[in-house]
């Protein structure tokens, strides 16, 4: 598949597209801005942009006093930062609150590589989740990242938007449209429905195709929108294909496979199995070989949706 | 267009903080739980803000963009807050009695989707400077004249987020906002000395670039004097310590912490009522 560029780097782009048409619009960053591109939202706009410094809590306090004030703050850092230092003042000061402010977590998954398990964040959507009234969005490429900042804008609500920092394969069209809370079907089939988010959309094709070969029919369906989840698309999944993989690139508690397997529970009891990073923290190492080792690559997803078939 | 609350008199001013002190005590032995201790500290310097010409506000337009904001970042002093939206007519002084009922928009710690005209949902401690921070850099960046105002705890400030904050805002130079130090010298487990004494207390935020103004915080004539200076105070925020009592204006709770938390029951509330009459 051809890669295109990061999620992170849409991100920023995005922001920067975005600033002409919301005049309300600010940026912050925690002296990330260069990893989390939104300073290619500084380099257009350098008077809304506010760089609060190595303080993810504070600039989660000030990106709620900001909306409250009628600005649409969206504030990035590292999603293990911003997320894990930031959650007392995410569900406090802006989920408790109801503001319409935006964040968005780079750096996701294990996926970032060699600078090891502090900078990986691999826990972002549980916690993201779990904040009433939060929309939690992951895009797939860089196509949909643009399309999900620009819904995340004119969302009335908090947003968490999750990034990553390499390239990932091209999965959409520019013209693609985002609309919070409904999951996207890639690809049609009857025998298994893999499940995926993030990067694991594009190693969910593969393995689709791989499938095929073997004369597995599996659907594909993009659930970039994690909440609200589209719970209507996993009841049609489970009854019309009668197995799910879920893939994602996340620890197993309070991701993606934990959402739609309590979904499939309660309306459809189907077997289902999961493609994630288990109860493990990550590691340094390049990107791919990591993703190789903690089993979350095309191959492992087949591996898993064929094993699944069999137990239908 | 917001109107400026006029000035009362010291007298009416402090009459003011007296009715403030009785609603204080009547809901939380109603309640029959609650923190009178810091509530009661607070009471004198909420009064300024309200009363005093200090915030600009106006009952007949609480949504006013350009209202003055007020955060009690020392949430569990939540009646003091509800007690004085009352006297300004934002509540129903008959609403004070249902402070932490079930269904009572008078939460325990002040919750702004429950009671829209609070400015900020607090209880964590240390997070209300922040979104002060934040609604007084939208004021600069917007072009908006109002003020924030924001009422901290001493031992709140044992909070690095208060830090943070206290770091950003001399760099934004906020001088469209006031921090409040009610320092009452008292956290729960003790004494601030006992427990992590951070002095001295102006010293630090001076050193973190901040204009500082030390007060007797049940002083009404230095709250209105410190207030008055902190509006011509340019390119930097201004920090009132306000030296307080815990418990001040009911003498069996004042200076004693057992009254941190804890309710008084109807014997203790008549008291405390006959004293504050």
């Amino acid at each position: 598949m051809e890669l295109g560029k990061a999620t992170r780097v849409a991100y920023g782009e995005a922001l920067a597209s975005l600033g002409a048409e919301i005049p309300e619009m600010v940026v912050l960053d925690a002296d990330l801005s260069k990893a989390t591109m939104s300073k290619l939202f500084q380099n257009v706009y350098p008077e809304r942009f506010f760089n609060m410094g190595i303080c993810e809590a504070n600039m989660v306090g000030v990106a709620s006093g900001m909306a409250s004030a009628g600005l649409i703050p969206f504030a990035s850092s590292f999603a293990s930062f911003l997320i894990c230092k930031g959650f007392d003042q995410l569900r406090m000061s802006v989920a408790y609150q109801g503001e319409n402010a935006k964040f968005c977590g780079t750096h996701t998954g294990i996926s970032i590589g060699e600078d090891g398990v502090s900078q990986q964040g691999i826990e972002d959507i549980a916690l993201a989740c779990c904040l009433h009234g939060f929309a939690v969005l992951v895009p797939a490429d860089e196509h949909e990242m643009r399309a999900a900042v620009r819904a995340a804008a004119f969302h009335k609500g908090p947003v968490y938007i999750r990034a990553g920092r390499p390239q990932v394969p091209i999965i959409y069209t520019a013209d693609v449209k985002f609309t919070i809370g409904k999951a996207d079907t890639l690809r049609p089939g009857k025998d298994v429905t893999i499940i995926a988010m993030g990067l694991m959309v594009g190693a969910s094709l593969e393995a689709a195709a791989q499938l095929a070969e073997t004369g597995i029919d599996a659907r594909v369906i993009n659930f970039s929108s994690i909440k609200p989840l589209d719970v209507e698309a996993i009841i049609t999944a489970a009854k019309e294909t009668g197995a799910i993989v879920v893939a994602e690139e996340h620890i197993n508690h309070g991701g993606l496979g934990q959402a739609v397997s309590q979904v499939v529970v309660e309306h459809c009891p189907i077997p289902m199995s999961f493609v994630n990073i288990g109860d493990r923290f990550g590691e340094s190492g390049t990107p791919d070989s990591l993703l190789e080792k903690y089993g979350l690559t095309a191959k492992d997803v087949a591996a898993a949706a064929q094993k699944l078939v069999a137990r239908k | 267009m917001t109107t400026t609350t006029t000035g009362s008199s010291i007298e009416a001013l402090q009459e003011k903080a007296k009715a403030i002190r009785r609603h204080v005590v009547e809901s939380i032995a109603a309640a029959k739980s609650g923190h009178p201790g810091g509530s009661l500290s607070a009471a004198d310097v909420v009064t300024a803000l309200y009363f005093g010409g200090v915030m600009r506000h106006d009952v007949n337009n609480p949504h006013d963009p350009n209202r003055d904001r007020f955060i009690l970042s020392k949430g569990h002093a939540a009646p003091v807050l509800y007690a004085a939206l009352a006297e300004a007519g934002y509540l129903p002084i008959e609403s004070l009695v249902t402070l932490r009922k079930l269904g009572s928009p008078l939460q325990g710690h002040p919750s702004k989707v429950d009671l829209p005209i609070i400015e900020a949902s607090t209880g964590s401690l240390g997070m209300g400077l922040s979104v002060g921070v934040g609604m007084a850099m939208a004021a600069k960046y917007k072009g908006d004249n109002f003020r924030t105002y924001v009422m901290l705890g001493d031992g709140e400030a044992e909070e690095g987020q208060v830090w943070e904050a206290a770091m950003s805002a001399p760099f934004y130079k906020l001088d469209n906002l006031v921090a409040i130090v009610d320092s009452n010298k008292f956290q729960l487990d003790g004494s601030i000395e006992q427990i992590l004494n951070w002095a001295p207390i102006a010293e630090k935020w001076a050193a973190f670039g901040w204009h500082t103004i030390e007060i007797n915080g049940h002083n009404m004539e230095e709250i209105l004097a410190a207030f008055a200076e902190a509006k011509t105070i340019t390119g930097k925020p201004v920090c009132i310590i306000a030296n307080t009592i815990k418990g001040e204006g009911v003498c069996f709770i004042a200076g004693n912490n057992e009254w941190h938390g804890k309710a008084p029951n109807a014997d203790e509330c008549a008291r405390a009522m006959a004293e504050l009459a």
